[in-house]
């Protein structure tokens, strides 16, 4: 197997060919933001946070989707960047009804964290408000399009790692629903099986155990590493 | 020429509210009317969320009693769930309320109230209000503010926060008491006991200065609700809703506060937000009833603790029946108080408070859930519709400050025709118009404080509009 040795924020590291940037990164202690990627998914580099420098490009890179090379010299927390990721999250929290203060997850949402580890006390944009709905047909959880971010993570565990593939994205851009099935109501899925997987990778208060109330919702992601741990390295890890 | 005095906005109060007092053409006060100048639209966006958020939302409608609102939410919830909470929750629960009625009160006593009849009506209104109280009575007040602080120290042990605290949800609470949590509610119990023991005194000891304001401040004859338990005893978290008159005759008893609707109408005004309930069988606007400490007080056939019972004898020799002046809910509210006190104490001694049971589970199994409890300001109504997934689908909610509309509203005229010569509008004789709204506390978005610092502005116009004259106070 090569290696490749390269420089993060200013740190010499060495990672596997193939590997990306964001995981070499987190594996060396450099913390990149990201709201889209879970390790143990495939990355499809929705949500632009993880975007970084790299010297002699003059494009921006994700960090998740490119992979590291012989002495590359990456960046990854400059004004400018982090300039970029405050106008991502504000077009987020603009894209949707964000309500922290009523949500499920309040206090436990990977979206708010990174809104305030980033500094993100207003928003410039305006609101869109859009008129979204709520479907609770499922018997045990629940889905709010209002708080969605279009990360596709449950997309992802619901097809990688379930392999039920009841949910997929409809539409296009910002107006872009995750739907199950074909568009119908959850409860009435022939294939969701009811593992919550979905549930538990979802970053916000989208999707969500049906009977919680505001801040109550708390969400557990260990049960993925146990999963993808065992599948691919045959290795029970609890 | 008929003229309009406008008072705008009304000072000391919660909320954002201005009054407007009508003139005829022979100078005399034609009318009164209290308009509530905000909208808030809780019940139009509530619509198609699920009702396990409802508490944690409703919450949101005030930040002084947000555990009031919390309680109704909960209280709809279980219904819709068809379960009750399991002891401990309930005990909880009603700690929660009591704590809040402490802290409500308090804070309408102390900082909004008492500046009026300790300082005087007619005293500097740049130091009628607490930090005038403070500058006078450093004790008196600190008292107060200490008196304020348990109650929200309860209240935030509980629910992790002071304002807005996410405690409680359908079928019981989301957080345990710990042993230390109660060791430190009756480490406060002695103070609080003597800091209302000395407002007590204090009161009593000037409200005889005063029999002009008591006589003509929102002093009239009104229906009477509240909720009072199976004993008709004082109770502010369940029980069954009682009417009396004026006289203190029972006028209905025992009904269920589910069933609202087949016995409190709600009328709408075009001139004012708030909504304005009327006791159905006397029609609109006959059924004006007022609810509140002063009504509970009436309603109760004692407070069911031996402290606030002592008190209570006494209050009720200001009346015929049932105490009618608008001024005594201030008196009234210091009886709730000691009345909480006595009930934390007695629930903070109790074992059973500490368990761990304090969620009960179930799915969904009505489409319709009413909550009632007592806030400070009186009976709250929390009334969902929800359709067979739990998204909320028509939400009416009945504040206590609108129940107590049209009383404001004749309690802001009489106070008017009495103390307000249209040719030489005082400083005082406005304060007391305000005086006889803040009688009632009214939480008019239960969001915002207005301690002394805006503006006053009294217009004299013409009814064609025309500006005759204007008075700008504090700004």
């Amino acid at each position: 197997m090569s290696v490749k040795t390269l420089v993060i924020d200013g740190k010499a590291v060495t990672g596997r060919a193939g590997e990306t940037i964001f995981n070499v990164a987190w594996e060396n202690g450099v913390r990149i933001p990201r709201l889209c990627h879970v390790g143990g998914l495939s990355d499809v580099g929705a949500c632009r946070l993880c975007l970084v420098e790299i010297e002699g490009q003059r494009k921006l890179a994700a960090a998740c989707l490119t992979p590291v090379e012989e002495g590359m010299v990456v960046h990854t927390s400059s004004e400018r960047l982090k300039e970029h990721r405050r106008l991502i999250l504000e077009l987020l929290l603009a894209e949707r009804n964000h309500v922290c203060a009523v949500c499920v997850m309040n206090g436990a949402c990977e979206l708010q964290d990174l809104a305030a580890e980033l500094g993100v006390d207003h928003v410039r944009l305006r609101y869109r408000f859009p008129k979204l709905g709520v479907d609770t047909s499922h018997e045990r959880f629940g889905q709010d399009q209002n708080r969605c971010i279009l990360c596709t993570r449950c997309v992802r565990v619901c097809d990688e790692v379930e392999g039920a593939h009841t949910k997929d994205v409809f539409g296009r851009g910002s107006g872009s629903l995750i739907i199950n099935d074909m568009g119908g109501p959850w409860g009435e899925s022939d294939t969701c099986t009811s593992c919550g997987k979905c549930v538990q990778v979802c970053p916000t208060g989208a999707l969500f155990s049906k009977g919680k109330s505001v801040a109550e919702m708390r969400k557990d992601r260990g049960f993925l590493k146990y999963i993808v741990t065992a599948r691919e390295k045959r290795e029970w890890i609890r | 020429m008929s003229r309009r005095i406008l008072i705008n906005p009304v000072t000391r109060i919660e909320g954002h509210a201005k009054i407007s007092i009508y003139v005829d053409e022979t100078g005399e006060i034609s009318g009164a009317q209290f308009h509530v100048v905000e909208l808030r639209g809780f019940e139009k966006f509530a619509q198609g969320r699920p009702f396990h958020e409802m508490p944690g939302l409703m919450a949101r409608t005030c930040g002084i009693c947000p555990v009031s609102h919390v309680l109704a939410g909960s209280k709809a919830g279980d219904a819709l769930l068809g379960i009750a909470p399991p002891e401990a929750a309930q005990k909880q629960r009603r700690l929660m309320n009591y704590a809040q009625h402490l802290q409500s009160h308090a804070l309408s006593f102390f900082h909004l109230s008492s500046p009026d009849f300790l300082l005087g009506f007619d005293s500097d209104p740049a130091r009628r209000n607490i930090f005038g109280l403070a500058a006078s009575d450093p004790d008196f007040a600190r008292r107060g503010i200490r008196l304020r602080q348990f109650g929200q120290t309860v209240i935030e042990m509980l629910g992790g926060r002071r304002i807005h605290p996410p405690f409680s949800a359908p079928g019981g609470m989301t957080r345990v008491l710990e042993q230390a949590d109660v060791d430190e509610i009756r480490a406060w119990i002695p103070e609080a006991y003597e800091s209302v023991r000395l407002a007590l005194a204090r009161f009593k000891k000037v409200v005889d200065e005063y029999p002009d304001e008591i006589e003509h401040i929102g002093n009239f004859p009104s229906l009477f609700m509240g909720l009072v338990n199976r004993y008709g005893e004082l109770e502010l978290y369940d029980g069954a809703i009682r009417f009396v008159d004026g006289e203190g005759n029972v006028v209905a008893d025992g009904l269920d506060p589910a069933r609202y609707q087949t016995y409190i109408g709600e009328a709408a005004e075009e001139w004012s937000y708030m909504k304005f309930p009327y006791y159905k069988p006397l029609g609109y606007p006959g059924g004006m009833y007022r609810v509140g400490p002063l009504a509970r007080l009436n309603v109760c056939n004692s407070t069911g603790t031996p402290l606030a019972d002592r008190e209570l004898r006494e209050f009720r020799q200001r009346g015929k029946g049932a105490v009618c002046a608008a001024f005594y809910y201030h008196w009234a509210r210091l009886i709730e108080m000691l009345h909480a006190v006595e009930r934390i104490e007695e629930l903070a001694a109790d074992p059973a408070i500490l368990s761990k049971q304090v969620r009960a589970r179930a799915g969904q199994n009505r489409n319709l859930g009413v909550g009632v409890c007592e806030a400070p300001r009186g009976t709250l109504f929390h009334h969902y519709e929800v359709d067979d997934n739990g998204l909320v689908r028509k939400v009416n909610l009945l504040i206590a400050t609108g129940q107590n509309n049209l009383a404001m509203n004749q309690a802001v005229e009489q106070t008017a025709r009495r103390f307000l010569r249209p040719d030489q509008v005082t400083e005082g004789a406005l304060n007391r118009v305000e005086a006889a709204i803040r009688c009632f506390d009214p939480c008019l978005s239960c969001a915002t404080h207005a301690a002394g610092r805006w503006p006053l502005v009294v217009e004299f116009r013409r009814p064609s509009g025309e500006l005759l004259s204007r008075v700008v106070r504090g700004g």
